[in-house]
């Protein structure tokens, strides 16, 4: 292909550089930067990366976003690795550094868990922690400035960044999802097809009113995976365009600006409240749903 | 909000992610936190142990002190009595000693006396034997009158 060779020319980087940094407006430069990078067919049949949300949409379902899996992935490999690192040097006497920090959030993890589920599964623990820790670094890419990134990937040639993994619904969705099917297992093992559909069928009304006990309790049900990811992806998405809302007033004059960055500031101090939160909020959800599939009486 | 495969890649990597916390992570870190909450707990139930032997031994210390004294009281109390006894002995060995030595002076002295008293009785008698043959030498023949001047020098 030919646009190797013109990647590697100089004229088009600047090209690249000048349009990944200035914009034709401000509404452009918003959409830029909720642009996934996304890898699927192209319109005229070959493979390769959309260019613009247009295109993205007309990849369907089978496209992937390279950011987002990069980012979650990555992210989640820091957190497996530390904290196995920790697991291996483990030792019983006086923890130290590392080791301390990872027992503290064990602890934490673990008292949430004991407080919120009241049966014995030694999944819950472990998808707790991972959820916590996973969702909270997903979060905490937020707080990196917003074009940092996306200015670095236009350098090497990467046309659109999402750096915050858990603005991209896909990301929230695949984890709601997955605890959903966690639950619906759960509440088929624990209390068979029958109970289940009892559970769904003959109350919080009279059995004869089961249609409408089913509608009740069947949407009750759904709500459960969309709450969950929608909470997540809404609150991140609120805090990342404030964050590039903000950033647009680097753009004015330097009294703009420099109020921006003080803006910038505050907002960063709240959010890292929020994505705590955020992810806490996830956590402990999770592991009461999954209570709720365990128990047999609602 | 377009949905793609993403999801399909984050439900994956998140069950990998579980299924690695859950085998490597979590089992490792808590049996750690168990297992030092029991030494923790092995280590305060030492400690009161340990508290609870040192009164006992503390009372058992001092009772064994009481007991020392009182021994000691008694050990001394034997020790001056023997003492005593044993200064009352020694005065009534060196008094008899020294009434033994004093009779065995005392009888010596006589033993010396009586022997000066037979050889000066001796002595008087060969000078009056001597005398009286100087003065008998002419008229007393010594051999018929040896018998009495045995008897003479016997009564002498």
């Amino acid at each position: 292909m030919g646009a190797r060779a013109a990647y590697s020319s100089k004229t088009h980087l600047l090209n690249l550089i000048t349009m990944a940094t200035e914009y034709a407006s401000s509404g452009e430069y918003i959409k830029h930067h909720l642009q996934n990078l996304t890898y699927g067919q192209l319109p005229d049949g070959t493979w390769g990366f959309a260019h613009g949300a247009a295109e993205a949409k007309a990849m369907g379902f089978w496209a992937i976003n390279v950011d987002s899996m990069f980012f979650s992935i990555g992210l989640g490999v820091l957190f497996l690795f530390l904290f196995r690192m920790a697991a291996k040097r483990v030792t019983t006497g006086v923890p130290s550094g590392l080791q301390n920090f990872v027992e503290w959030i064990t602890e934490f993890i673990d008292t949430s868990v004991r407080g919120s589920f009241s049966f014995q599964n030694p999944l819950v623990a472990p998808l707790a922690m991972t959820i916590f820790l996973w969702v909270f670094l997903m979060n905490l890419m937020d707080l990196i400035p917003v074009d940092w990134l996306p200015f670095v990937g236009a350098l090497v040639g990467i046309p659109h960044l999402k750096v915050v993994p858990s603005v991209d619904p896909n990301v929230t969705f695949g984890l709601a999802l997955s605890v959903f099917a966690l639950v619906l297992y759960y509440s088929f093992k624990i209390k068979g097809p029958g109970g289940f559909f009892a559970e769904l069928a003959f109350q919080p009304f009279p059995k004869w009113m089961f249609p409408v006990n089913l509608l009740l309790e069947g949407v009750g049900l759904i709500a459960k995976p969309i709450s969950l990811s929608l909470r997540l992806f809404g609150n991140m998405y609120a805090g990342e365009m404030i964050f590039i809302l903000i950033a647009l007033m680097f753009g004015g004059s330097w009294v703009l600006g420099l109020f921006g960055g003080m803006l910038q500031w505050a907002w960063a101090v709240f959010h890292i409240l929020i994505i705590t939160l955020q992810a806490f909020i996830f956590m402990t959800l999770t592991i009461v749903y999954l209570d709720m599939a365990h128990s047999e009486h609602h | 909000m377009n949905f793609n495969a993403t999801l399909i890649g984050q439900s994956i990597t998140f069950i990998f992610f579980v299924w690695f916390c859950m085998k490597y992570v979590w089992p490792p870190i808590m049996n750690a936190l168990e297992s030092r909450k029991k030494l923790i707990a092995d280590g305060l139930a030492a400690g009161d142990r340990g508290k609870h032997e040192l009164e006992l031994a503390a009372k058992k210390a001092s009772e064994s002190m009481r007991e020392a004294k009182v021994q000691a009281a008694d050990v001394i109390a034997q020790a001056e009595k023997r003492a005593a006894q044993i200064v009352e002995e020694a005065k009534m060995a060196a008094k008899e000693e020294g009434d033994r030595q004093l009779a065995a002076a005392q009888a010596n002295i006589e033993q010396e006396a009586n022997r000066a008293r037979e050889s000066l009785r001796e002595q008087v008698a060969a000078l009056a034997v001597a005398g009286a043959e100087k003065i008998l030498r002419r008229e007393v023949n010594a051999q018929t009158h040896a018998d009495l001047l045995g008897q003479l020098k016997a009564e002498l």
